[in-house]
């Protein structure tokens, strides 16, 4: 078989990976450190959830701090940041507009190296100098200039990081203006390819923010360079500002893919042509570039005039029409559509249900004088989960569930797939829905002990942790024995019309024995 | 071109050709953009903020190294320039040799940076020194981003130095030459761009006073 597992070139195991150029394994590397590190940090929310329902008997308040701190970091920076874009995008960007690979396969190969450099200095930082740090995932300052844990290698590991998703995004734009095949019009091009383009330009154009920003939290450690420091005349907001230019829009770099699988999904299912292809396409533009502007909304209690808090505001608000608009039309996708409740369906109707209430409690925080109250409790926690976990990580599994005969050539059982997204569905919303009432009742966020009028709710979040955590084992254990046992997969199992379904599962090498003329749309049912 | 494209094989970046490459150069030059822009931000930000304190700490400048320095960057964008000219008309040997003169230039440019950080830092000008605490806050942000503006903008040169250097042994090997020359022309945008960073140095640091 010619498939792309079996590599004619001249190195053997572990070398025939990491040095292939191919889209197709660099995406199936980046999934299985993904996933690793998805696992480790779950772990950590787990145990975070641990503390929680007898505060210091599993964990000393500054190890919860570091613990707090490390699972962000380890969800953010090395799952959801990278997540979409560098395993699905990687895999199956080059196959839906039909490349033969990406426009520089070797800076592909490149950024997958920076990604495990990064991720192995921000893992070491865990282990030398003054340890793991306890600044929380937005590091920051004046207290990340001055803990002696150790922020500076951590840092680091996510400057590099970053090195690595700006080459992905400049890598994937090129990809998609100069490698569509004969007849991919713009308006032809699947949608997941749509927002991976819109993702790109995000990638470029905010990922250097926290790159200089990040720098000169380490220059200001070794050289005490005074720029966020109050004592030296610096001003630390000028780094909440700095960080968030980044931050909020990388909040698209992760849930606009995730929108895009959901498009991708959701058509199949439903056999239907997705409703209103343009406004879904052009939804995704708009969510990038308004996106943009409305960072300051996490720093409405921080210290801005109020004209920038009612700029930011209305920004804010803004950003939700596009979101809205492509809520509206997977919904007119499925009306009237044959509908085929199969697991990737479930995973991605759930993802609509649960972005939705993240969206929709983010316009309730998004108003400045309900942020006052809202801000930093278990409300931003519970409203950030939901859009982040609910939205990205349902979406993820969407994918990997949608993909999964095409990239490993194996069926997966359908009936523990739905057992383990119910278990995993219930768990996650007993999970974060108490932190909204929690948040709401003034719990606030990364405080290790509580009053006892919140011990109900920490209780019943913590419960919702173990069930979650019961999910994920059900579904990762059925895939599991999918990849070793499963039978083997049709070319095209769901019927889907795009064209990584048109060739062999798993794929060619070379993706297509010939580039595929485009004569029609990518969403077409009988 | 296209059709060439669609076919080429798997390894390498032949599947993009020329314009790809441009693109690629393009996108990552606008990275960079964004990248010193942090740093112009918060100069934009202390300059409004401690303008008196700037001003004092701007007069210890030393302006004619600081316009030795632009000219000479300038002029090497030149050669730059030139020298992929001349490999489009397919005299490498000229390139190579242009291509010299610029890497040439960097480095004089580089040592005259390397004096004139010297000479402040023997002096006691330099973030969190004894000195620089007691005078005024402005002061001492003028010049801690002096030293981190200059100093990354070195490190572009340093990079580009090695880059050019890259192409200097392409160039000499013809793996560079009249047919496919994209690598050395991205070369020279990067070039350009790092010298374009320091003409707005230049005036930031050493005219507005």
């Amino acid at each position: 078989m010619n498939t792309f597992y079996a590599d004619p070139g001249p190195r053997r195991g572990l070398a025939a990976w990491m040095m292939s150029t191919d889209h197709k394994r660099i995406g199936i590397m980046y999934l299985a450190a993904l996933l690793l590190f998805f696992s480790i940090g779950a772990l950590l929310g787990v145990l975070i959830r641990l503390n929680l329902i007898s505060p210091g008997t599993f964990v000393q308040a500054h190890n919860y701090n570091r613990l707090f701190t490390i699972h962000g970091i380890i969800m953010i920076f090395l799952f959801i940041i990278p997540g979409i874009p560098a395993s699905f995008g990687n895999f199956f960007l080059p196959l839906h507009i039909g490349a033969r690979d990406v426009a520089f396969p070797r800076i592909n190969r490149l950024s997958w190296w920076l990604y495990l450099a990064g991720a192995v200095v921000v893992l070491e930082s865990l282990f030398f100098g003054g340890g793991p740090l306890d600044t929380g995932w937005t590091f920051y300052a004046p207290y990340s200039i001055q803990t002696r844990t150790n922020v500076s290698m951590a840092v680091f590991g996510v400057f590099i990081l970053g090195f690595s998703s700006i080459l992905t995004g400049l890598n994937f734009i090129t990809t998609i203006h100069r490698l569509r095949a004969p007849g991919m019009t713009w308006h032809r091009m699947p949608l997941f390819a749509w927002t991976l383009y819109a993702t790109g330009w995000v990638q470029l154009l905010a990922t250097p923010t926290i790159a200089i920003t990040l720098l000169l939290v380490i220059l200001e450690r070794f050289f005490g360079l005074g720029f966020f420091d109050p004592s030296k005349g610096g001003d630390p907001l000028l780094f909440e500002h700095l960080f968030w230019i980044y931050s909020h829009p990388a909040v698209y770099i992760m849930v606009l893919p995730a929108m895009g699988i959901i498009s991708e999904v959701v058509p199949v299912f439903a056999r239907k042509v997705i409703f209103g292809y343009r406004v879904v396409a052009y939804s995704a533009l708009a969510i990038a570039s308004v996106g943009y502007l409305v960072w300051g909304h996490h720093m409405f209690t921080s210290g801005m005039s109020d004209t920038a808090r009612v700029v930011f505001s209305f920004f804010t608000f803004l950003v939700a029409v596009p979101s809205g608009m492509k809520v509206f039309n997977w919904l007119g996708t499925l009306y009237k559509g044959s509908i085929r409740l199969d697991a990737p369906l479930l995973f991605a109707l759930s993802f609509i249900f649960l972005f939705s209430v993240g969206g929709l409690t983010g316009l309730i925080q998004s108003a400045v004088a309900t942020n006052l109250h809202l801000h930093s409790t278990y409300w931003i926690v519970a409203h950030f989960h939901y859009v982040m976990f609910g939205g990205m990580g349902f979406s993820f599994l969407a994918a990997l569930h949608y993909w999964f005969p095409k990239m490993f050539g194996r069926m997966y059982r359908e009936r523990p797939a739905k057992i383990g997204w119910l278990v995993f569905f219930l768990g996650f919303n007993i999970l974060y829905f108490s932190m909204f009432i929690l948040g709401y009742n003034g719990m606030p966020r990364r405080y290790y002990d509580y009053p006892p009028q919140y011990f109900t709710g920490q209780l019943v979040s913590t419960i919702g942790s173990w069930v979650l955590a019961a999910g994920l084992i059900i579904i990762f254990r059925n895939l599991i024995v999918a990849f070793y046992r499963g039978p083997k997969a049709p070319d095209n199992p769901w019927g889907g019309s795009t064209l990584e379904w048109q060739v062999p599962s798993p794929p060619p090498r070379e993706n297509f024995e010939e580039i595929p003329v485009i004569t029609r749309g990518p969403y077409l049912f009988e | 071109m296209a059709e060439k494209e669609m076919t080429g094989s798997k390894d390498g970046e032949k599947h993009t050709g020329y314009t790809g490459a441009k693109f690629g150069m393009w996108f990552f030059l606008m990275t960079e953009l964004i990248f010193f822009g942090g740093l112009f931000l918060l100069y934009s930000v202390y300059r409004s903020t401690y303008a008196a304190d700037f001003h004092i700490a701007a007069l210890d400048e030393n302006i004619v190294i600081g316009s030795v320095n632009t000219v000479i960057l300038i002029t090497s964008s030149f050669t730059m320039a030139l020298s992929i000219s001349a490999v489009r008309k397919g005299d490498n040997r000229l390139s190579a040799w242009l291509q010299a003169g610029t890497i040439a230039m960097g480095c004089v440019f580089l040592v005259n940076k390397y004096f004139e950080w010297g000479d402040k830092i023997g002096r006691g000008i330099y973030p969190n020194s004894t000195l620089m605490m007691q005078k005024k806050k402005g002061e001492m942000l003028f010049y801690s981003l002096y030293y981190v503006m200059t100093g990354i903008h070195a490190l572009h040169v340093i990079i580009g130095i090695g880059v050019i250097g890259a192409m200097l042994l392409l160039t000499r090997s013809g793996a560079i030459n009249s047919g496919s020359f994209v690598k050395l022309e991205n070369t020279g945008l990067y070039w350009h761009f790092v010298d374009m960073v320091w003409i707005y140095l230049f005036p930031l640091f050493y005219l507005v006073t």
